[in-house]
């Protein structure tokens, strides 16, 4: 018998997350790779990984969500039944594994949020919109700096019984203090510690500025991986931070089940892989706005067009 | 000296009004000054002091362009928060820059008067009567009031609209009607026509609908270049937007309105903070209790009398469990993120609903 199944693809900044799951929300593959600053043959090679792994299995995909920065762009590529925004879909997948979070912080490459939910639906939320300090990005060029690399650095902040105090406000004070911390002679892995700090700091004064943080609380995103982040969370918190395996692939499991829920299913083929995709961008020359259009072209066929903000339509 | 041509700086629709005033009490000719593009806040950001209000930046963009293409007497209005000092900076500013204009302020103090403006046609026009005076400003008055009240039903309907753009296309219609007034009568069987026209377009609007309140700073929530189209796109989200802030209010309505405002207000602010500070808190808790599914609340980057407001809607989004989402805007022209925020909004608001 041939088994329903929903596609999820998650295209962020950094990483580009796809997952399949079953009628019953549950994960059957998934993948999960860097964008490369190619969301388009990130999510080919995304397909391809989980075309792969079900090569055995009878599976048809009955519905594809795509959610993420890149979501528009992707949803006219793969031709999704579902395009929604990070924070609903992080909220969906979230809740389908802990039904009664109360918090939920999310630190990505680019950008984090926080969701405050109550009785299951979400009752506020904010992202960041002024400064990465409190982002993955800001945690790998410090490890470049250190020469560390990004996945060892939560293990070495857990050594530490002392942490330094770097400056949470902003990217640039908390490097120059880092420096100078690195210079005075402080262990290394106080100064990794105290970074961990100045993130969830950073996080705490912005994003959640306002916002009542009430457990159970949940981490996740790609710094929920960071061991050292997730002990200053408790931390600063004094509550215990869930953080699930699976704390990556919220936002595609969220699009995924919003895509099962959505009625207008549309088979997908993973056929998709192989076909030619194209972007043009030109500039419109026909006022001083000078709106930046889109084009998608697929074999050569344009498919969708979008960035023109008067009603003139797009020729 | 050449002949005088008027240019003032853009709000919405409003230039309609305006222009129709001038034209009738001045001997001059009125400018059609350029519509705001990037080019114009490009423009404004370039010669604008970095922190100062945005709207400062969008009129300074008008006044550069209106100057390029002839302009010589500019005018510009005043509020009661950082606006109030608009005239006098921006004057300094295009002097520098080595523009010959004429400039008056219509302000003095922080009131729109009635005196102050007489007084600055009358000199660009010695044999301006009174009475004469009087007789189109009331016209141009009642002109915005039905500006305005047609604006109210555009606003709860046009997200249902079955043919697109017939809203604004009969919209276009009527301002260009408008514009060409023959006197109060006219204006009202013009109205009248228009009133009946719009309840005639076909709208496709289901009984129980979400309702989004708009409040903030007025500039930000009034011109739809500044906010990204901002309602345009709550709109397409089928959505009944209302808001109370428009000219009609800020002009005429709003100064009998305070007391009644205060007592809205209660605990929450005891007194006028600024420009609309006060009022906004007044239109939160009002649409609050209206029933309103949640609210957007606008300013631009470095409004006081708003961030003022902001900490006090705070408490009121939570006392009376209505979600608030705040938009602060500046120079930038990104719209993805403001496309994310507010779909995420409009899911939060719809699950709320359901529950």
């Amino acid at each position: 018998m041939i088994k329903e199944c929903y596609l999820g693809i998650d295209v962020g900044s950094i990483s580009t997350k796809g997952v399949i799951i079953d009628k019953n929300n549950k994960i059957i593959h998934s993948s999960y790779l860097w964008t490369e600053g190619n969301p388009m043959e990130a999510v080919k090679r995304v397909i391809n990984n989980l075309e792969n792994d079900l090569e055995c299995t009878n599976i048809a995909i009955m519905g594809v969500g795509v959610t993420g920065s890149a979501r528009r762009l992707i949803g006219s590529m793969v031709g999704a039944n579902m395009v929604k925004n990070e924070i609903t879909a992080h909220a969906v997948g979230t809740l389908s594994i802990f039904p009664d979070v109360k918090t939920i912080i999310e630190i990505g490459g680019q950008d984090s949020k926080i969701i405050i939910l109550e009785d299951g639906i979400v009752n506020d939320y904010a992202m960041n919109t002024l400064c990465a300090a409190g982002t993955g990005a800001f945690l790998t060029s410090q490890g470049k700096r250190l020469g560390i690399p990004i996945e060892k650095f939560g293990e070495i902040a857990l050594n530490s019984s002392q942490p330094v105090g770097i400056a949470a406000r902003c990217t640039v004070f908390a490097e120059s203090d880092l420096v100078h911390k690195m210079q005075a002679g402080y262990k290394r892995e106080d100064i990794i510690a105290g970074l961990c700090d100045a993130v969830v700091n950073n996080y705490l004064n912005n994003v959640a500025r306002g916002k009542k943080i009430k457990p159970p609380i949940v981490f996740q995103g790609g710094v929920s991986k960071n061991k050292g982040v997730i002990k200053s969370f408790e931390r600063a918190l004094n509550e215990k931070i869930y953080v699930d395996k699976q704390g990556h692939l919220m936002g595609a499991l969220g699009i995924a089940i919003l895509s099962k829920n959505n009625s207008l299913g549309k088979l997908f083929s993973f056929k998709i892989t192989t076909e030619h995709f194209e972007t043009k961008g030109h500039t419109c020359p026909r006022c001083p706005n000078h709106c930046e259009l889109i084009s998608i072209y697929k074999n050569n066929m344009l498919i969708d067009k979008w960035g023109n903000r008067c009603d003139r339509g797009l020729e | 000296m050449n002949k005088k041509i008027i240019a003032f700086p853009h709000l919405a629709n409003y230039h309609v009004p305006i222009e129709y005033l001038l034209k009738h009490l001045i001997d001059c000719e009125v400018m059609k000054v350029p519509p705001i593009t990037k080019r114009t806040i490009d423009l404004g950001s370039k010669y604008s002091p970095e922190f100062v209000c945005m709207p400062f930046k969008y009129n300074l963009g008008n006044f550069i362009e209106a100057l390029e293409l002839g302009a010589n007497v500019l005018m510009q209005a005043g509020g009661g928060c950082r606006y109030g000092y608009y005239a006098e900076v921006q004057k300094q500013i295009l002097e520098d820059l080595g523009y010959n204009f004429e400039f008056y302020a219509l302000v003095e103090s922080d009131k729109i008067a009635i005196m102050t403006i007489y007084k600055v046609l009358k000199s660009l026009n010695p044999k301006l009567k009174m009475f004469k005076y009087l007789y189109y400003l009331a016209i141009t008055f009642k002109m915005i009031h039905y500006m305005d009240k047609i604006d109210v039903y555009i606003r709860k309907n046009i997200g249902f609209e079955v043919i697109s753009n017939s809203f604004d296309n009969l919209l276009k219609e009527m301002l260009k009607e408008f514009s060409k007034t023959k006197g109060f009568f006219h204006l009202a069987k013009i109205y009248r026509k228009y009133f009946r026209l719009f309840r005639k377009i076909e709208i496709n609007k289901p009984k129980k609908v979400l309702k989004i309140g708009i409040i903030g700073e007025l500039y930000d929530i009034m011109e739809p270049f500044s906010n990204h189209n901002l309602e345009k796109m709550l709109a397409k989200m089928n959505v009944e937007i209302n808001r109370y802030t428009n000219v009609t209010y800020l002009v005429i309505t709003k100064r009998f309105k305070i007391k009644k405002m205060l007592k809205t207000c209660g605990k929450y602010c005891k007194y006028p903070i600024g420009a609309d500070g006060m009022d906004n808190v007044a239109n939160a808790i009002t649409l609050a209790l209206e029933g309103y599914d949640g609210l957007i609340h606008i300013k631009p980057f470095g409004c006081t009398p708003e961030i003022g407001a902001m900490h006090i809607l705070n408490k009121v989004s939570e006392d009376y469990k209505i979600p608030i989402l705040y938009f602060t805007f500046d120079a930038q022209t990104s719209i993805e993120g403001i496309r994310t925020r507010l779909e995420a909004f409009y899911d939060m608001i719809k699950m709320r609903r359901s529950k």
